[in-house]
């Protein structure tokens, strides 16, 4: 996508027309109205922060900040606000959202630009099933209530789309499945299960749920980045996707609230870390004290708004509904 | 050997897939919001000429293809083997059969093509898209009827045989359009 931009001479003038710019002003504001009847608080969080995400796929930005004392030293900038809106909401903020600037490494493409737009909400006393709810009533508002809404579990999606039971079956045969829809892995790479679930999952399946609204709730507990797991045999991630005409616009987990556990998962980052050759990100000691101190019982969610937006004005790359990609910036 | 990571992919790149030299048409990055990120690349087999597609993990090297274009002389047929030269440096490459293809129909001595070199063997021949050749043999011309659009079958000094005009004579000259296959006009000695 960059070889057009990179030899126009008019490259200062944004990616997006000036229609899709008013929708997407138009969108904000149908969002903050949504929330503002719901008695949903705006709130805003730092862009940039001591830690930052340790989940071994998300690569974050980082920068040197020289302001003396404890605001001296590196920070990384933020590839979602959940660490700090969770500290909001251990300290009572009650149900909190926000539309906020993320950052992320190393991701750049049709749907992808380093820095984007989520909107991110909690809600104390939602589990997932009731968040997807609220998350869908947002979509009637945002979109219209035209189309289908789906729910299914991981396991069915899979079962349905891509013709197998991922709990049930042997790494050896995702891995056969795998190659046979075009993975090619290079001799030294290991063929870990969780790769080969993603590859199957965005090649197989994803392709098959272009029909309107899909959610896809309850996760392998190996993918429950912050989501709590349920001890169902076998366990499960309280963990949602949604998915319109295919494409991953939502991400929302009945949230982790036990310290304990949360510092085990920094901890297991960070071996995943240490062995992919990664920069250790350092644990983010002030979420650990909030969930010691008590998160309530929460769900929450994020979603992509240029995605969103970009489907809401029937464009087919997030360029279309932004000024300025990176490549303009 | 050199290699290029997937974050460097993009179309025209020339990379090793199962043993052939191959040309990188789309690169997509294909990333779950949470999970592994892949590059979804969809390129030609230079060899056979099909397009596939095949995923990466990203981060992951790929050998890179040594392939060149030439624009390399077409010296002779020596019955099995096409010879051709490059005009710069005097050094001759052999194509067989398989490699020249239907390119064979459209060599004319002393023309010049574009030969795909891989490790410095020719593996494509592209001829120019505009051949002059002779016509050898063909039933005799109708003088005047340059209009009618009826063509007739011609056989060129190549071997190839294509429709012409009913006007065009043996010992002609005519020029054709190689990507085609067709007639394009006389060329005038």
């Amino acid at each position: 996508m960059s070889n057009p931009d990179e030899q126009s001479d008019c490259d200062w003038r944004p990616t997006a027309g000036l229609e899709a710019l008013r929708l997407r002003a138009r969108g904000l504001a149908l969002i903050r109205a949504f929330f503002a009847e719901r008695d949903v608080l705006e709130v805003e969080t730092p862009a940039m922060a001591r830690s930052g995400a340790s989940d071994v796929h998300i690569a974050s930005l980082s920068t040197i900040c020289h302001a003396g004392g404890a605001a001296s030293g590196q920070f990384y900038l933020q590839s979602s606000p959940e660490f700090a809106m969770k500290r909001l909401l251990a300290a009572g903020s009650g149900p909190i959202y926000q539309v906020c600037r993320a950052f992320r490494d190393a991701e750049s493409g049709r749907l992808h630009n380093p820095e984007f737009t989520l909107l991110e909400w909690y809600r104390p006393g939602f589990d997932h099933h009731g968040l997807m709810d609220e998350l869908d009533t947002l979509m009637d508002r945002v979109l219209g209530s035209a189309g289908t809404t789906r729910r299914l579990t991981y396991r069915d999606a899979f079962v349905e789309h891509g013709g197998l039971d991922v709990f049930e079956a042997s790494t050896h045969a995702l891995l056969a499945r795998a190659e046979d829809s075009g993975l090619m892995l290079s001799g030294d790479s290991p063929a870990e299960r969780d790769m080969l679930l993603d590859f199957l999952f965005s090649h197989t399946v994803q392709p098959a749920l272009r029909d309107g609204r899909v959610y896809v709730y309850d996760f392998p507990a190996s993918q429950a980045a912050l989501a709590r797991v349920r001890a169902t045999q076998p366990p499960v991630a309280e963990r949602f996707e949604l998915f319109l005409n295919g494409i991953e616009i939502a991400n929302g987990y009945h949230e982790l609230a036990d310290a304990d556990e949360q510092r085990q998962r920094f901890a297991a980052d960070g071996v995943a870390r240490k062995r992919l050759g990664l920069a250790q990100m350092p644990a983010d000691e002030r979420l650990l004290a909030a969930l010691a101190h008590g998160l309530p019982d929460c769900a929450g969610v994020a979603v992509g708004l240029e995605r969103l937006f970009m489907i809401a004005a029937g464009e087919s790359s997030i360029q279309a509904v932004m000024a300025f990609p990176l490549t303009r910036a | 050997m050199a290699s290029y990571s997937t974050n460097e992919f993009k179309s025209g790149l020339k990379i090793m897939i199962d043993n052939d030299p191959c040309t990188i048409i789309e690169n997509e990055f294909v990333k779950p919001g949470k999970g592994q990120a892949f590059s979804r690349v969809k390129f030609r087999n230079l060899k056979t000429g099909r397009v596939i597609e095949r995923t990466f993990k990203s981060g992951e090297s790929v050998e890179a293809a040594d392939v060149v274009e030439a624009t390399l002389q077409y010296l002779y047929n020596d019955g099995t083997e096409w010879h051709f030269m490059d005009e710069e440096s005097y050094e001759q490459h052999t194509a067989g059969k398989e490699v020249v293809g239907d390119a064979a129909n459209w060599l004319k001595e002393q023309d010049s093509c574009t030969v795909t070199l891989w490790n410095d063997t020719p593996i494509l021949v592209v001829p120019p898209n505009f051949v002059s050749l002779l016509v050898s043999n063909t039933d005799p011309g109708l003088r005047g009827d340059t209009a009618s659009g009826a063509t007739k079958p011609a056989t060129v000094q190549t071997g190839a045989t294509i429709k012409v005009p009913l006007f065009v004579e043996e010992g002609e000259l005519i020029k054709i359009d190689t990507r085609t296959g067709e007639y394009v006009s006389r060329v005038k000695e």
